[in-house]
């Protein structure tokens, strides 16, 4: 497990679908995919299993 | 049969004549990054790739970099150089410092973890520090929660030295034929007594976090003035720790790009004409397949009336595509700007 500080999570809407997550991990601004195995997704999954992080709709 | 020959036929059984480093840039040849980065107090990839810089103490921190300093003879042209920049004389509770490596599980069958015929494999690495004393490097796979950990000691200051630590094989916790983290090893540099008031695991088992780093003597960050430097890694089936696999910089590259790599402004290619509006797309094909969908860290782009982010469209481990989202004439004459790389892909473990 990594310690990561994740904020401002959004999905991102592209397509009509939501295809990414855009965050800001360590204070850098990312986008994130939703794949399992990709080890900020599964962070950000694992914060918001625990309540920590909430991922907001897309605009 | 003369000892040579011995010695010979003993690690012809053991190892492979090629391919023998499960570690990548052990030589630290490739930093895509950055080659040195300052004042680094957060766990990062900071400098040399596939090499992460562990560091939960808060206020301890360090310089880093790839230096030209290596240990004479040997073929190296690179090392990894950590040192002191914000002190921290005592690490408390669950502080832990050091150098890490991990390694998907594709790349550890031949260890055969798990069965009966489950191998030893032995780290081997040259290290130079004005810090002597005793040194952990502890051995996790997260698959199955278990640990096994060694200690070296630095007995002259300032002076290149050979280590080699030799690990069990392990007929439990086998390892999962894919691309997730499978095995890491991470060279201690300095703990809190949470990770190292128990009892040090000395063969794999079950991981107490008491016991992670038990024996370690040196805390680097103790003052400025200590440095620590590392080179030649090599993680290898057997309990011989051979001569160090050099490989050629592409090699290492194409190795390292799996986990990580950047474009360029001037690899990036597309700049819109004033006046082109609408929604633009572009595909990025990766130079290697990564082990992973990728992260994407996007650059600033700029337009004729200022600067815009484009989104990720879709992505796979192979390719990117993406979007300029323009749509206005105020976003015409869209081009890569100021940031430097434009696009930062990163699927480490």
């Amino acid at each position: 497990m990594d310690n990561m500080t994740i904020t401002n999570a959004q999905y991102l809407l592209v397509d009509g679908g939501e295809q990414h997550i855009k965050a800001t991990i360590d204070g850098v601004e990312m986008q994130v995919p939703i794949a399992t195995g990709n080890k900020e997704y599964d962070e950000i999954q694992r914060q918001v299993a625990a309540g920590d992080l909430t991922i907001a709709d897309a605009d | 049969m003369s000892k040579a020959a011995e010695l010979a036929a003993l690690i012809g059984s053991q190892t492979a004549l090629s391919n023998r480093n499960i570690v990548i840039n052990g030589a630290m040849q490739v930093a895509q990054r950055a080659t040195s980065a300052s004042a680094k107090s957060s766990a990062g990839f900071h400098v040399v790739d596939r090499f992460k810089f562990v560091n939960n103490t808060s206020t301890g921190a360090v310089d880093i970099e790839q230096s030209t300093t290596v240990p004479a003879g040997q073929g190296f042209g690179s090392s990894l150089k950590v040192s002191t920049s914000t002190a921290k004389a005592t690490l408390t509770g669950t502080n832990e410092f050091g150098i890490q490596q991990r390694i998907e599980g594709r790349n550890l069958q031949v260890l055969n973890h798990g069965t009966s015929s489950a191998s030893k494999a032995t780290l081997s690495f040259w290290v130079r520090s004005n810090k002597t004393g005793t040194y952990v490097v502890w051995f996790y796979k997260e698959g199955s929660n278990r640990n096994i950990q060694r200690q070296f000691t630095i007995s002259s200051a300032d002076t290149w030295e050979k280590k080699a630590l030799t690990i069990d094989g392990d007929t439990s916790g086998s390892i999962a034929n894919d691309s997730s983290n499978e095995l890491e090893f991470f060279i201690v540099l300095g703990t809190g007594p949470d990770r190292s008031s128990g009892t040090a695991p000395t063969t794999w088992q079950t991981l107490d976090n008491a016991d992670r780093y038990v024996g370690q003597t040196v805390n680097i960050l103790d003052s400025t003035s200590n440095n620590f430097y590392l080179t030649g890694v090599q993680l290898e089936v057997g309990e011989q720790a051979t001569p160090f696999e050099h490989r050629s910089f592409g090699d290492e590259l194409a190795r390292c790009q799996r986990y990580y790599w950047q474009t360029n402004r001037l690899d990036f290619g597309p700049s819109l004409g004033s006046g082109n509006v609408g929604n633009f797309r572009q595909f990025i094909n990766f130079p290697t397949e990564m082990r992973e969908a990728p992260t994407v860290t996007v650059g600033t782009f700029a337009s004729e009336s200022g600067s815009f982010t484009p989104s990720v469209a879709s992505i796979s481990t192979r390719v990117l595509h993406h979007s300029f989202e323009v749509g206005t004439s105020s976003q015409a004459n869209a081009r890569v700007r100021g940031d430097n790389p434009a696009f930062k892909y990163s699927a480490e473990l």
